[in-house]
């Protein structure tokens, strides 16, 4: 792996609501390197998106990042930061891409005034050199007619277009840092097509390492060189692309790449996860996946699994890493055998 | 008028010459200055028991065309047959009859469901609505149907809020087999669902289809579902079914530049193994103003793209048995080299297929 730029330790982000503490984000550790991508998988409600706002501390009340939780990101530790000096950081060292470009642009405002806006902001740029600027950052995302497309409205631009926006606006300040938060989800196949190959050439050229999120295993194989699934607020693996998909180890793993049809894979039935996603405000005791899980035992009740080693940057928070012989003998998982209540 | 039919087996639901213009107004009088063609000249058949998909990127028309089938968008123009019954000439009694046997299951299971009724009730309207049960009659069955979509029937008390998106989906699968309807038209039913949950909902839609006989039309654009699911495949384009052919066929040899564009375009779930693709120039021209000839000739890589595909509207026709497309520059085609030359064609058909459409990952 390549020198970190993020390392986040033991992150904790919780929601302190009328129902009781959401444990949203629980204990979660990575790193990016340096001009890697890395993309973090996982279901709705996993915690996902709220470790990506933790990141730029952009976690609202009730939410609060917990003491202890440590992010340092080019050397420096963010949550020590000042709320000035964390601004600096957001667009200028780590830029955001939201899912919905429509509601990550202004309305009211011209694609050149918003794109523009970023470099008057953090680099002091005057009206005429933030303009130039923006016309700049618009071809480089291979819009057509930038000078004539930044003077219009969001409104006039189709949804792959806007998304070329979105990135244009993050990449403005050459962020050292992209965090993308299901960048592709809102836009058909073609168009996906068309961005996540735009956003790996420039990240190529500029250098720029990106925390790609998603819960598509297909947009991972193709564009990362790290995975990390999260579950219940929880890392529970993390291997290279190519071991995540050749020896996946976690049963929840298992399970993801199973349930995921193929185009020109088997037709058999698809495999299933029965169950759902336990509640934030109510993780099990010991794994969390246990109810879930074909292969759970007494110890997975009683213990909470650590993340064990399970080769070279291959970690996996289950505890048939101890016992592996206990996956030759696989059973209904206890949500199935709990009747017809799966869903 | 030739059209794409399932076999030799008597159609259970057939579309002809399908359309739906949505005016667009103007001004405090609402002028009508223009039309959305958003379905232009739809044709298909459905077969008993059949799933026929219906993919495409959004504004293609998909979903439109879902509906005016069951007449909840009421089409422009075109005819509308299922299992004999001219659906576009019934009255509201008659189609209230009717729906009873064409059934829908909406995408989002968060806004398809009222809030203020219990999943019981939900599911009991359609028996009540259709005389088809009462008191307790009605209560067992609506248990039973709960059982069958694998709800457990004591949450017949609850409401459509204590529900997670996938179970949302049962009760609205449930709701839709109240009525016993052997045609559903399926509207992007797992879209909306996370991968483990999308998986439940395709197995349950294909046991009940096993054990029912029922007939589907699957809307979707997800076309790894879509492969798993479907018998055969329609891709449509601007309004338009720019192919349909036996799901194998479509996915292995896929006629259309469109189709073979679309298919490149899904991601690889294996690393290492990156699909060529075709990238596509550019975005969906505005079915309010849409190409003239092929409504896709402005992006079209066919090598044999010529003038012609401006002038000329292709028709879909058989390219091989049961394998229909709109293309006029992938041979066999019934527009002669003459009358492509005389709308100013310069490039004789040829068969072309991409690597990137023979490249499968399997």
């Amino acid at each position: 792996m390549t020198t970190p730029l993020l390392e986040i330790e033991n992150l904790h982000t919780y929601f302190y609501t009328d129902n009781g503490v959401a444990r949203a984000v629980d204990g979660v550790s990575f790193s990016v390197g340096v001009g890697e991508t890395v993309g973090v998988v996982g279901e709705s409600g996993c915690g996902k998106s709220v470790t990506a706002l933790s990141i730029l501390r952009l976690v609202r009340p009730p939410g609060r990042i917990e003491p202890g939780s440590v992010m340092r990101f080019e050397g420096r530790d963010l949550l020590g930061l000042e709320e000035r000096e964390m601004q600096h950081v957001r667009g200028n060292r780590i830029a955001m891409v939201f899912q919905e470009p429509m509601t990550a642009l202004n309305p009211v405002f011209t694609v050149g005034d918003q794109i523009g806006e970023v470099a008057r902001i953090h680099a002091n740029a005057s009206k005429r050199e933030a303009w130039a600027k923006a016309i700049e950052m618009l071809k480089l995302v291979g819009i057509p007619a930038p000078e004539q497309r930044a003077g219009e409205y969001p409104h006039q631009l189709s949804g792959g277009m806007r998304q070329r926006v979105v990135i244009a606006m993050a990449l403005v300040m050459n962020p050292a840092l992209i965090i993308a938060d299901e960048p592709t989800t809102a836009l058909d196949v073609t168009i996906q097509a068309q961005i996540l190959e735009l956003l790996a050439d420039l990240t190529r050229r500029l250098g720029t390492s990106v925390l790609l999120i998603t819960h598509d295993l297909g947009v991972v194989a193709e564009n990362c060189t790290r995975v990390i699934v999260m579950y219940a607020g929880e890392v529970v693996e993390e291997a290279s692309t190519v071991d995540l998909f050749a020896r996946a180890h976690h049963p929840y793993t298992e399970g993801l790449l199973g349930a995921m049809p193929r185009v020109g894979g088997e037709k058999d039935r698809l495999a299933t996860i029965p169950g759902t996603v336990p509640a934030p405000t109510d993780w099990p005791k010991g794994c969390r996946f246990r109810d879930r899980c074909p292969y759970s035992w007494e110890r997975c009740a009683a213990e909470h699994p650590p993340l064990y080693q399970i080769a070279g940057g291959h970690t996996s928070r289950c505890h048939l890493a101890d016992e592996p012989e206990r996956r030759q003998h696989p059973h209904p998982p206890l949500a199935a055998q709990r009747g017809a209540s799966a869903a | 008028m030739t059209v794409p039919a399932h076999d030799a087996t008597r159609p259970l639901l057939s579309v002809r010459d399908l359309t739906r213009h949505f005016p667009i107004k103007r001004g405090v009088f609402g002028r009508v200055t223009g039309q959305v063609r958003a379905v232009d000249g739809v044709s298909f058949d459905v077969a008993p028991g059949e799933t026929l998909a219906l993919v495409g990127e959004s504004g293609c028309g998909k979903s439109t065309t879902g509906r005016a089938i069951l007449r909840l968008i009421e089409p422009t123009s075109g005819a509308v047959t299922f299992d004999g019954i001219d659906v576009l000439s019934l009255d509201g009694a008659e189609l209230r009859k009717l729906r009873r046997r064409m059934q829908i299951v909406f995408q989002d299971p968060f806004s398809s469901l009222n809030p203020r009724m219990s999943i019981g009730a939900i599911v009991r309207e359609g028996l009540t609505i259709h005389r088809l049960a009462e008191g307790g009659a009605a209560d067992a069955r609506v248990r039973q149907l709960l059982e069958e979509v694998g709800l457990r029937p004591e949450y017949a008390t609850r409401y459509p809020h204590e529900f997670s998106g996938g179970q949302r989906q049962r009760v609205g699968i449930a709701r839709a087999l109240s009525v016993e309807p052997s045609f559903i038209v399926c509207d992007e039913p797992v879209s909306a669902l996370d991968v483990s949950v999308q998986a439940q909902v395709v197995n349950l839609l294909q046991d009940l289809q096993r054990d029912r006989g029922l007939a589907y039309l699957f809307i979707a654009h997800d076309l790894s579902i879509v492969e798993h699911i479907a018998d055969r495949v329609a891709v449509m384009y601007l309004g338009h079914i720019v192919e349909l052919a036996p799901v194998e066929r479509l996915y292995r040899e896929p006629v259309m530049p469109y189709t073979q564009a679309l298919l490149s375009a899904v991601p690889a779930p294996e690393p290492g193994v990156k699909r060529e693709r075709i990238l596509l120039a550019g975005d969906v021209p505005s079915p309010a103003n849409p190409p003239s000839g092929c409504v896709f000739h402005p992006r079209c890589q066919h090598p044999a793209r010529d003038a012609a595909c401006a002038k000329i509207v292709p028709p879909l026709e058989e390219k091989a048995p049961g394998h229909w497309a709109a293309c006029i520059k992938q041979p066999p085609t019934s527009v002669s080299w003459e009358q492509q030359q005389a709308a100013g064609g310069t490039k004789p058909p040829e068969f072309f297929l991409p690597r990137a459409a023979l490249h499968r990952s399997a």
